[in-house]
């Protein structure tokens, strides 16, 4: 292994560790993490836009701020954004032709607080566009990429913070979750994602989606990671209304030590293992049930009983709130304008030439759920089904501290697969979206391989219950080895580059 | 549930200000016919007394304390336009 690829296998925890006791400099990770990219990126396609010169010069920064005497819970930790959450001064397309050349003139509150805690930015990196794909093949400019097989997708929407993160190309990413865009993706590279509950995190600047599902999550590639990015980004922020104001547990420390779940009592979802999942995925999973089991935890087979309608519902709610947030892209304040005979014609022809196929098809799915005579029937039964869903998990939060399941129903599968049959691609998020509707926290991690490629376990917990998901999820990994498995690119990058 | 027809697909993509060539509005018929027929599975639940579920929080009206606070200078609100004139977006003329 060259020096690079150790640089680029420790764990941020370790890092930190590493930097503070001087034996690594901020400069020299970034610099790694750099090359890194510029050797694989090629094949994976993870980042849209690198920004190597600010990353350095935040590095050097960082140094001098150590030489000082200084710290910060991040200090010289280089990190990822997806694409959709906004960057000062660095471009934030979207993955959209719409939003190309569109650079922020202000940060995210969670780009903020990481820069704060003293993070430095990589760059953005791939997604469907405005986060609404599964696979990260509707991005306007490329596919990303999965690691473990370049033939395959790393899942979506935030695919290339998932990629970049499982190849090494960043010690850990923020992406977006609206149906499952942190989880599904990180459990399909083999790495952790964590989706917050509605509300933990501020989506100040996070390009909405679905504005009543939308949450930031971050990608690491183990737990303590996770924990160690959610307490700096969570928090009360007055420039989201939706931002909640509740404290922050320090998500590292309660993590503990203790290996054991003794007293834990986990449901089981029966709905989240039917027929239709891969035979290996579900075994996997069942493994890690076995697992926790040993450790002490209580399974107690539980029922969902609405989960069979989270797509539909999902799909309905999703589409009609993207339709109405994506009204604003008209080319008159930022974004494309593609002029025609006059404003009205501008406005067609802007949309038409500035989205593609999948955001189309959402908006007018979308603006038929809203419209007049279909609104009831639609969208507002979509409220109601919502609130059914809901009620199913307050019942099985009565009854137990979380739930585990699989992320998705298979692996990660071929590039152009699903491409042709929307209603297939919208499938693959059968495990994930409930979480979104209910407004609740889920977590997947990294529990065993199926044809050769990443399963993710998900866990999912109550609102706020991320310290809770965070200790589960450790002592798990502290049982296993998963999390320590790299794909076969991994080393395949020559020395110096 | 009846196929899409294409003048209710053209009725949509007016409502959405959204621009489709004819391949497009074919195809779009084809998936949301198919896409509506399945989320109209949601027509077996039993909603009658069941109240939507419009967010996640139990928030309502949200107050921040009315203090000024520096936002975007105009320089940085304009910088993204695709046309700017006189400090003001610019735009087609709308009245004849």
């Amino acid at each position: 292994m060259t020096q690079t690829t150790e640089l680029c296998d420790l764990s941020i925890h370790a890092a930190l560790e590493q930097l503070r006791q001087g034996a690594i400099s901020a400069v020299e990770l970034t610099r790694a993490h750099l090359e890194r990219i510029a050797a694989l990126d090629g094949r994976l396609h993870a980042y849209i836009t690198v920004t190597a010169e600010m990353a350095l010069a935040q590095a050097r920064q960082a140094d001098e701020r150590r030489a000082r005497g200084e710290d910060a819970p991040l200090l010289g930790i280089p990190v990822a954004i997806k694409d959709v959450i906004c960057t000062r001064d660095v471009r934030t397309t979207c993955g959209s032709r719409i939003l190309e050349n569109f650079v922020p003139p202000y940060d995210a509150t969670a780009v903020r607080r990481l820069r704060e805690a003293g993070a430095i930015l990589l760059g953005k990196t791939n997604t469907d566009e405005f986060a609404m794909g599964s696979s990260t093949e509707h991005s306007a400019f490329f596919p990303t990429a999965n690691p473990w097989d370049l033939e395959r997708v790393p899942g979506g929407s935030s695919g290339g913070s998932a990629a970049a993160v499982a190849a090494g190309c960043a010690m850990g990413a923020l992406g977006s979750d609206t149906g499952g865009s942190v989880r599904q993706p990180a459990a399909l590279c083999g790495i952790v994602g964590l989706k917050p509950t509605y509300g933990r995190v501020s989506r100040y600047g996070l390009v909405a989606h679905g504005s009543s599902l939308d949450q930031i999550g971050v990608l690491t590639r183990d737990v303590r990671d996770a924990a160690l990015l959610l307490r700096v980004i969570a928090g009360h922020d007055p420039r989201d209304a939706t931002s909640l104001d509740a404290p922050v547990p320090d998500y590292v420390q309660g993590l503990g030590d203790a290996t054991h779940l003794r007293g834990v009592k986990i449901g089981v979802p029966k709905e989240y293992f039917i027929s239709g999942i891969e035979a290996d995925v579900e075994s996997a999973v069942r493994e890690a049930l076995r697992v926790m089991e040993e450790a002490g935890a209580q399974l107690v087979e539980i029922s969902l009983p609405h989960t069979p309608y989270g797509i539909p519902i999902y799909y309905l709610i999703a589409t009609a709130e993207a339709s109405s947030n994506l009204a604003r892209y008209d080319g008159v304040r930022y974004g494309l304008r593609v002029e025609d005979a006059d404003m009205w014609q501008t406005f067609f022809r802007t949309r038409a030439l500035g989205f593609g196929p999948e955001v189309k098809r959402r908006i007018m799915l979308g603006t038929y759920a809203l419209s007049a005579g279909y609104y009831d029937a639609y969208y507002l039964k979509a409220q109601k089904a919502r609130t059914l869903l809901r009620q199913d998990f307050e019942r099985a939060f009565q009854q137990v501290e979380v739930l585990a399941c699989p992320t998705t129903p298979d692996v990660a599968f071929r590039i152009g697969q699903k491409l042709d049959d929307p209603l297939q691609m919208y499938l693959s998020d059968v495990f994930t979206v409930s979480l979104n509707l209910v407004g609740m926290c889920g977590i997947s991690v990294p529990c065993g391989f199926a044809k050769g490629l990443p399963v993710g376990l998900q866990l999912m917990g109550p609102p706020l219950g991320e310290d809770l998901l965070l200790r589960i999820a450790y002592a798990y990994q502290q049982r296993t080895d998963w999390h320590t498995h790299r794909p076969p690119l991994w080393t395949q990058v020559s020395a110096g580059g | 549930m009846p196929r899409l027809s294409l003048q209710e697909v053209e009725y949509i993509a007016q409502l959405a200000r959204l621009g489709l060539s004819d391949a497009e509005k074919e195809l779009l018929c084809e998936q949301l016919s198919a896409i509506l027929e399945y989320a109209a599975t949601i027509n077996q639940l039993d909603t009658d007394n069941v109240a939507p579920m419009t967010s996640a929080l139990p928030l309502r009206n949200v107050m921040r304390a009315d203090f000024p606070a520096p936002g975007l200078t105009p320089d940085e609100a304009l910088r993204n336009a695709p046309a700017v004139q006189d400090g003001h977006f610019c735009v087609q003329a709308i009245l004849e």
